[in-house]
């Protein structure tokens, strides 16, 4: 294995440059660096105007989200080594606007989530001398793996639909949309699906299937959505069929 | 909100079901009429027989099931595939047309041939 | 000339354009569109099967020529061509079903294999029935 690596990272700084240059930086290759590792090791050692973010270095905080060699990565769990012998490019995340050098601007997607009421619904609260709301086990399995998203944005990354469509709520809105629905306590999945059961909700979905494949938490958005679009469309086939018993 | 965007759930439950019904029979019926017959690597099945079994109602209800579903499933896969793989949104209105006018044009000359079948 | 390097709030953020060949970039979304463009031939198939529906109705004689025209060669490759496409949607399908479907019995998830398993002897099974009908019987 070498023991070093090349670089080619993304540079825009729009104070002077209208497009993205590409900026070749040297690090050291070592066995158990990642990208992350190689990113700050620039901006310690060769170029302190690298601009990126970052925070747990350990894929809990969904911070480090960048297109390395094309795909979307979490730059921490990303190992140089696998790489070698380069050189590894290392670009913004696809279908966000650029605010400089490798960060992106997320409002969008911060907005889109909001407007899924991602939380507990109820339409009477219980008062806190009933105590707390109980969930078995198996009630907490139905939507544990949709509740692992640690909001990184790689599945809007990988997403053709996002970039072709900036309406389209998103896999993981949508996936966080379902964490809701399928809790127990939650009373909220009506209110949802008014705002979801629309084409820049579910149905602008074609089931590409790359969200899923970058998620570094397995929350497996695609499926969720799938399955939201076949409760959905059950949902809107009673409420044709049989409207007096309204949701 | 909901109301007025029925149609697409609708739309995709049809979807599902033709795409359901094309994966199981699509191939084999494909498979036999375009390719197996044709070569010769199966016996034909003479006219007689054949009208024998489009005659059948049990297989006439399948067939227009069939064909109606599949051609929804097809419509509405080519019209969102003209929507993202070229990017052409002026045209909406127009790909929907021809889309699911195609499917339900075709739907009605599935159900009228496969009543004709004497 | 260049537009102002600053917004109103901010230094001008790039936007970035999706080219419209978006789905050369990547093997899986080359396949996902090579997918989508099965449903063409899908609806060929039943296009296809319609025309010899209405010529066995019309008489042996249509059907024989039905029968000829079908083993021409451009419509031989045609249906070759679809035949692929037509199976490579019945294989995705199939692969993606354990993803968007998911059946509780009795309390419990059916693994995606069960799925996946049950969804391929039905396509078996339907084969070998049309296959029956339509040489055997």
């Amino acid at each position: 294995m070498p023991d070093r690596i090349t670089l080619e990272v993304a540079r825009y700084r729009p104070e002077n440059e209208s497009a993205i240059s590409f900026q070749k930086f040297e690090v050291p290759c070592h066995k158990e660096w990642v990208v992350l590792d190689g990113l700050n090791y620039i901006k310690d050692q060769l170029d302190g105007t690298l601009s990126y973010r970052w925070s747990c270095r350990m894929g809990v905080c969904g911070s480090c989200g960048m297109n390395v060699n094309g795909e979307p990565k979490l730059t921490c769990a990303t190992f140089l080594a696998d790489y070698a012998p380069g050189p590894v490019r290392v670009e913004p995340m696809t279908n966000f606007p650029l605010i400089r050098d490798l960060v992106v601007e997320i409002g969008d997607f911060m907005r889109k989530l909001t407007e899924v009421k991602p939380w507990i619904v109820r339409r009477k609260e219980k008062p806190l001398s009933e105590g707390e709301y109980l969930q078995t086990p198996s009630e907490l399995d139905e939507y544990k793996q949709f509740s692992m998203c640690i909001n990184c944005l790689l599945c809007y990354a990988a997403c053709p639909i996002y970039g072709l469509e900036p309406d389209f709520i998103g896999p993981a809105a949508i996936a966080l949309a379902q964490r809701y629905n399928l809790d127990s306590r939650d009373e909220g999945a009506s209110e949802r699906l008014d705002i979801l059961s629309q084409h820049e909700g579910i149905w602008g979905c074609t089931f590409v299937g790359e969200c899923s494949k970058v998620c570094p938490k397995d929350v497996d958005p695609a499926g969720a959505i799938q399955r939201y679009k076949l409760s959905a469309s059950l949902a809107s086939l009673k409420r044709l069929l049989m409207p007096w018993g309204a949701e | 909100m909901a109301k007025r965007k029925a149609i697409e759930p609708l739309l995709w439950l049809l979807f599902s079901a033709g795409g359901v019904l094309a994966a199981l029979l699509g191939p084999v019926l494909l498979f036999m009429f375009g390719v197996a017959f044709p070569l010769g690597w199966l016996p034909t099945p003479s006219h007689a027989h054949l009208l024998g079994v489009l005659g059948n109602p049990v297989v006439r209800v399948v067939m227009v099931v069939f064909c109606a579903l599949a051609l929804v499933h097809g419509a509405h896969r080519f019209r969102y595939t003209l929507y993202d793989g070229l990017q052409i949104k002026h045209l909406n209105e127009f790909v929907n047309l021809v889309c699911y006018g195609g499917a339900i044009v075709g739907s009605i000359v599935a159900a009228y041939w496969m009543w004709q079948v004497p | 000339m260049r537009a102002s390097p600053y917004t109103e709030y901010h230094p001008r953020w790039l936007r970035r354009r999706k080219s419209t060949y978006w789905w050369l970039e990547r093997m899986s979304y080359l396949i996902f569109i090579l997918r989508e463009l099965s449903s063409a031939f899908v609806a060929w198939t039943v296009v296809f099967l319609l025309m010899l529906v209405h010529a066995v109705s019309r008489g042996d004689v249509a059907y024989q020529q039905f029968l000829s025209w079908s083993t021409s060669l451009p419509v031989m490759l045609w249906n070759l061509i679809s035949l692929f496409f037509v199976v490579l949607h019945a294989a995705t399908w199939f692969r993606l079903a354990p993803q968007a479907m998911v059946v509780h019995v009795g309390g419990r998830r059916l693994p995606g294999a069960v799925i996946a398993a049950s969804n391929y002897l039905l396509w078996v099974m339907a084969t070998v029935l049309v296959v029956w009908l339509l040489v055997g019987g």
